[in-house]
């Protein structure tokens, strides 16, 4: 029976009493090293800047130790940068799986579905047309956001939605709002516009407590109920009617998931801007780490948020502090590790 | 071989139906009307799936032989009529529990990228399974056995995109099987299959029936194969019932012109002595068309 051992090298089966789990421990051992780096790069992150402190005296700060300036620095400026840095990056990852997943299609992520867009539209119209303030901008670009996930489901809805049209639909709803965006701008005077072209980069520039609160209100509801109907979302890989035969109630799965995706990436895109391809590639880099099959959620998640404090870190290092916006730096990233996929997919004769 | 009078056996059988309605066999389809969006395929049809039986359902193109099988399974809802698993109505049943009793095959499976066989037909447990019971010991045994049963168990740790087709078939059915479903209905399985699978796939259905005593209906495309596996075969055309009961009672020549349209003869199948349906040369049906006022029977075995 080599099939059985090899399999048990694999995943193990943990029961006690009534409790029954199977663990992949592979894809835990990614999910254990991404949560120790994303720690890691946040503390070297708050760390960084222009007064600079030792990742040593950080942590000291962290649980309480450090002098009254390093504290108001560490407390009050950086950590609640990081922070929100964490929870974007995590909201996306996991915002991303989602949505490739639903949409068994690996560019079907919020980028390319027109979500991000829809934000910045909400962004921009609260930019243009209200000068209004960073509140007024984040509730636009909420807004924007959630409106453009309706219109996507309701336009991709016949008899439930399908993958495909999914990504079709999202994608001329996504050209339709860049027009929309595009009009914005050129309608916007001089001082509006350089606002909107920043905020359109996605940046954790000044990013505060009153906005990490909302964010992790926002996880902490929806976290559990991705994580219950999981298991679902998994069976879907295998076709609607199949996960309908095992018992699986796909419509009702499907809508809850998408409903929290879009809560997900539109909140991510309110608090940070619209930041590039982390919904995209979070995922994708993830399932190549744990090698599983599955929508692999929490290693998204994980990666997502590693990867934007990452390159937030990497663009302060670079540039220097606030001087380039983290959304050019996972641009940057995000499209060469698209090539590169296309290029290794295309070696292997899959495109 | 075959008697003449199945017409009148047919309508007797109907009525019949209709008195003694879910005495026992727990599938069965009441006047059901099914349609897609405003596409009507079948009206008021009834159906039985006789319990313990190898039901085949045959039918020439778009009769409503793969649509009847959805419907069975709760995936099209009836727009009249209802569908009852155990006496009750199916959508009203908990999803879970239809999943525990009635397994579906369909045609649109897609294998995960990158999915091991183990694992696909691990899946097969879900509707056993739970938040905290997620991989107990006896979803780990029944998947062993599924694939033992099926011939796959040292295929384990192969990729399913590695396989041909006849092993993937093979593993859709032991993830099926893993279900644990005393029902368990197949969407054309033998589909893009080489002569050889096809027999192979139909080989381990009649097992699964014989040996398990499992329910299986089957919508199949082959006449012959139907005949010769079938312990009771229904034969659709335009979304109703034209006959049904065991192959070698309903199997005639008048059967098969009146379904499938085609004349032929009906034979003995030398192997297996169910009926073997042999279509009528080029020549004959084309002089038939010509003669067709004068209503020729379709001939028999001489």
């Amino acid at each position: 029976m080599t099939a059985t051992s090899t399999q048990a090298l694999r995943t193990r089966a943990v029961r006690t009493g009534g409790l029954s789990l199977r663990l992949d421990l592979r894809a835990f051992t990614v999910v254990v090293l991404l949560l120790v780096c994303a720690l890691a790069a946040s503390v070297v992150l708050i760390g960084t800047g222009d007064f600079p402190i030792p990742a040593g005296d950080v942590l000291k700060t962290l649980f309480g130790g450090g002098d009254a300036g390093q504290e108001f620095i560490v407390n009050e400026l950086r950590l609640p940068r990081v922070l929100v840095g964490l929870l974007v990056g995590a909201a996306l990852g996991l915002g991303g799986a989602l949505f490739q997943s639903i949409s068994r299609n690996p560019l079907g992520s919020p980028d390319v579905l027109g979500l991000s867009q829809g934000s910045t539209a909400g962004a921009l119209v609260m930019i243009v047309l209200f000068s209004g303030s960073a509140t007024a901008v984040t509730l636009g670009a909420l807004v924007g956001g959630l409106v453009t996930g309706l219109a996507i489901y309701l336009l991709a809805w016949k008899q439930g939605v399908h993958g495909y049209r999914l990504v079709l639909v999202g994608i001329g709803v996504s050209a339709v709002v860049t027009a929309v965006n595009g009009y914005l701008i050129t309608k916007a005077d001089l001082v509006d516009a350089a606002r909107a072209v920043v905020w359109m980069t996605g940046s954790l520039n000044g990013r505060d407590w009153t906005q990490v609160w909302p964010l992790l209100a926002l996880c902490a509801v929806l976290l559990p109920l991705v994580l219950a109907n999981a298991r679902g979302l998994r069976m879907m890989e295998m076709g609607d009617d199949v996960s309908y035969a095992l018992g699986v109630r796909v419509e009702r799965v499907r809508l809850l998931l998408m409903v929290a995706a879009v809560l997900l990436t539109s909140a991510a895109t309110a608090a940070a801007g619209p930041v590039g391809f982390v919904a995209l590639t979070a995922p994708q880099l993830a399932r190549r780490l744990t090698r599983s099959p599955g929508p692999n959620l929490v290693p998204s998640l994980c990666m997502g948020a590693t990867l934007l404090v990452t390159a937030d870190w990497a663009s302060q290092r670079a540039f220097g502090a606030d001087q380039l916006p983290v959304g050019v730096v996972t641009g940057v990233l995000g499209g060469v590790y698209l090539l590169w996929l296309l290029v290794t997919e295309r070696k292997a004769g899959r495109i | 071989m075959s008697d003449q009078g199945n017409q009148n056996d047919q309508s007797g059988l109907s009525s019949g139906l209709n008195n003694r309605r879910s005495t026992v066999n727990r599938l069965s389809a009441e006047n059901v009307t099914l349609a897609y969006d405003q596409r009507v395929i079948a009206r008021e049809l009834s159906v039985e799936i006789p319990d313990n039986s190898f039901t085949v359902i045959v039918g020439p193109n778009a009769c409503g032989k793969s649509t009847l099988l959805r419907a069975l399974s709760r995936m099209l809802k009836p727009n009249e009529g209802r569908v009852l698993l155990d006496g009750q109505v199916i959508q009203s049943m908990p999803a879970k529990k239809v999943a525990r009793t009635l397994g579906l095959l369909p045609q649109s499976s897609i294998a995960p990228d990158g999915i091991t066989v183990g694992d696909l037909v691990g899946r097969g447990r879900y509707p056993h399974q739970g938040i905290l019971r997620q991989w107990s010991q006896e979803d780990e045994r029944v998947v062993q056995e599924s694939m033992a049963q099926t011939g796959v168990a040292e295929l384990a740790d192969r990729y399913v995109d590695e396989l041909s087709g006849g092993q993937r078939q093979r593993v859709w059915i032991a993830m099926a099987l893993a279900q644990q479903t005393p029902l368990l209905l197949l969407d054309e399985p033998t589909t893009y299959l080489d002569i050889q699978h096809q027999i192979d796939v139909l080989d381990l259905c009649a097992e699964l029936h014989e040996e398990q005593g499992r329910t299986l209906v089957a919508v199949l495309h082959d006449l012959n194969h139907a005949a010769r596996y079938a312990t009771h075969l229904i034969a659709l055309r335009e979304g109703a019932v034209i006959a049904q009961g065991a192959p070698s009672d309903i199997v005639t020549a008048e059967l098969v012109e009146e379904v499938f349209g085609l004349r032929c003869q009906v034979i003995d199948d030398p192997e297996t002595g169910t009926p073997l349906v042999v279509p009528a040369a080029r020549k004959a049906r084309t002089a038939q068309a010509r003669t067709d006022h004068r209503k020729v029977a379709a001939t028999k075995a001489p």
